[in-house]
């Protein structure tokens, strides 16, 4: 018997390697139910979740609801778009009416990095971060960090690199904690002007060049360009972009090593990653899809059965 | 309390032995049945129902699992800390086979009904047997009566009965000890 060191998932830069191992293992347990005829257990039947969807989502969303509903707890789903949000309710006002309703666990969502943390601080139920604004995505970390496991065997020792927006992506926020934390090393590519400046402080490694990058890694996640989160252009042009960090089949082949691509999605194709990169063997975009529900019934189960 | 020990390897060995003749006077040549062991503690028992059954009937396709309960259990968030699940592995399907659900120490019953929910999801079974090493009668929760019984014990609540195994701990035995939770 083992619990997490945490009461919410907000970041994974808070949990310890043993909250990392335990999430994979239950997800494996997880995993195999999914594979039955009857995909469902009854371990949460006495708890509701809402789902707080302060911005858009379909991937997470879904995958977090369908998870959710395998675990048999009850749901409810809200999204800021035709809700009191718009007639000018706090978070926190927000939160709490539905919180009244008796509810125990909260997905959330937000544009705003540290929304989460903010609520945690303030109200009794469990958090699961489902994205903060351009901090953390500890759920889709951790399905990156399973994906990669699943095919490699374990993390140690793998050099693990991100390419394409570092600054905005809470992707890249979680990989890279988690990534560390499990063993493996983590270089970050892209243009100069979407790396933070003191991403090497986090014992991470910059490389601009992506044909370099490349021939070091043994797997590689590709970032979607989140044109809607950049406020200023950061890049000339998508084409440039494209032109000098977008991964495609000609790059890869000439490269002698197989390199396992992973994409968050939604992938805007023919710009970070072209489509006969993103349909090839080479991809387990889709493996980390179906791994996502798996590892998020793991992180409910373990966050509910706390006392 | 001193700890006693109700069951030493020999007469484990018997018990054994005994439970796969009274198996076999039921379920003949196993062609419809099958043993599900309960994880983590049940399978240990099954293993070695299983084993000696095999060699008896010189049989080597008995349909045998291992049942994984921890997420259909009635005490998750009365517990402090969530149960981890071991793994279920069940290649064939339940529905209309005779089975025998094995487990350790029969005591309130609620192990055996989340595993006759848990087992539900693999099929319907045509009839369920409990098969337990230890039955303690007196504290059962829930209408629940195994049909084989290696020993019946009546102890307390404040006791607790500890079966070991050479695999795992070393030597075949079964304890009465005092219960320090």
């Amino acid at each position: 018997m083992s619990a997490l060191s945490q009461k919410h998932l907000i970041g994974l830069k808070y949990l310890q390697k043993s909250d990392i191992d335990l999430i994979f293992q239950t997800a494996d347990n997880f995993k195999d139910v999914l594979q039955r005829p009857i995909k469902k257990v009854p371990s949460l039947r006495d708890i509701t979740i809402a789902n707080l969807f302060f911005e858009d989502s379909t991937r997470t969303r879904i995958s977090f609801e369908l998870a959710e509903k395998r675990l048999s707890a009850d749901t409810i789903n809200f999204s800021a778009s035709g809700s009191s949000v718009k007639k000018g309710e706090t978070l926190l006002d927000t939160v709490r009416n539905i919180l009244a309703m008796k509810v125990d666990m909260i997905v959330m969502r937000h544009s705003s990095s540290g929304a989460p943390n903010f609520i945690a601080k303030h109200i009794n139920a469990n958090i699961l971060n489902a994205g903060d604004g351009t901090h953390e995505h500890p759920t889709q970390g951790l399905l990156d960090g399973y994906s990669v496991r699943e095919k490699f065997g374990e993390l140690k020792g793998l050099n693990y690199l991100i390419i394409g927006d570092i600054k905005h992506s809470r992707v890249a926020g979680s990989d890279i904690p988690l990534m560390l934390k499990m063993g493996a090393k983590v270089k970050v590519c892209g243009p100069p002007t979407l790396i933070p400046k003191y991403i090497e402080e986090l014992g991470v490694t910059y490389e601009p060049n992506l044909r370099k990058a490349l021939e070091w890694c043994d797997v590689a996640n590709v970032l979607r360009i989140q044109l809607e989160r950049m406020d200023i252009k950061f890049i000339p042009s998508l084409r440039e972009y494209s032109l000098f960090y977008g991964v495609n089949k000609e790059l890869l082949d000439s490269i002698p090593k197989k390199i396992t691509i992973m994409h968050p999605g939604p992938i805007n194709r023919g710009v970070e990653l072209n489509s006969d990169v993103a349909d090839s063997k080479q991809s387990i975009i889709l493996q980390q899809v179906e791994n996502g529900v798996a590892i998020r019934m793991a992180a409910l189960y373990l966050l509910g059965g706390r006392n | 309390m001193q700890p006693r020990v109700i069951l030493d390897s020999k007469k484990l060995n018997f018990t054994i032995t005994r439970f796969c003749h009274q198996l076999i006077e039921q379920h003949k040549d196993f062609s419809k049945s099958a043993i599900i062991g309960v994880q983590p503690r049940g399978v240990m028992l099954a293993d070695r129902v299983h084993k000696k059954l095999s060699e008896i009937l010189d049989k080597k396709d008995i349909n045998y699992g291992k049942l994984d309960i921890t997420f259909y259990r009635d005490d998750f968030r009365i517990k402090s800390k969530p149960m981890i699940a071991d793994k279920t592995e069940i290649e064939f399907s339940l529905e209309g086979k005779n089975i025998i659900l094995v487990d350790d120490v029969l005591y309130t019953g609620r192990t055996i009904r989340s595993a006759l929910d848990a087992m539900l999801d693999y099929g319907r079974p045509d009839d369920v047997e409990l098969l337990v090493l230890v039955d303690r009668r007196l504290h059962r929760h829930l209408p629940i009566q195994a049909k084989y019984v290696g020993k019946i014990v009546d102890s307390i609540t404040t006791e607790k009965v500890k079966v070991e195994w050479k695999e795992t701990d070393g030597a075949d035995k079964v304890w009465i000890i005092e219960d320090k939770d």
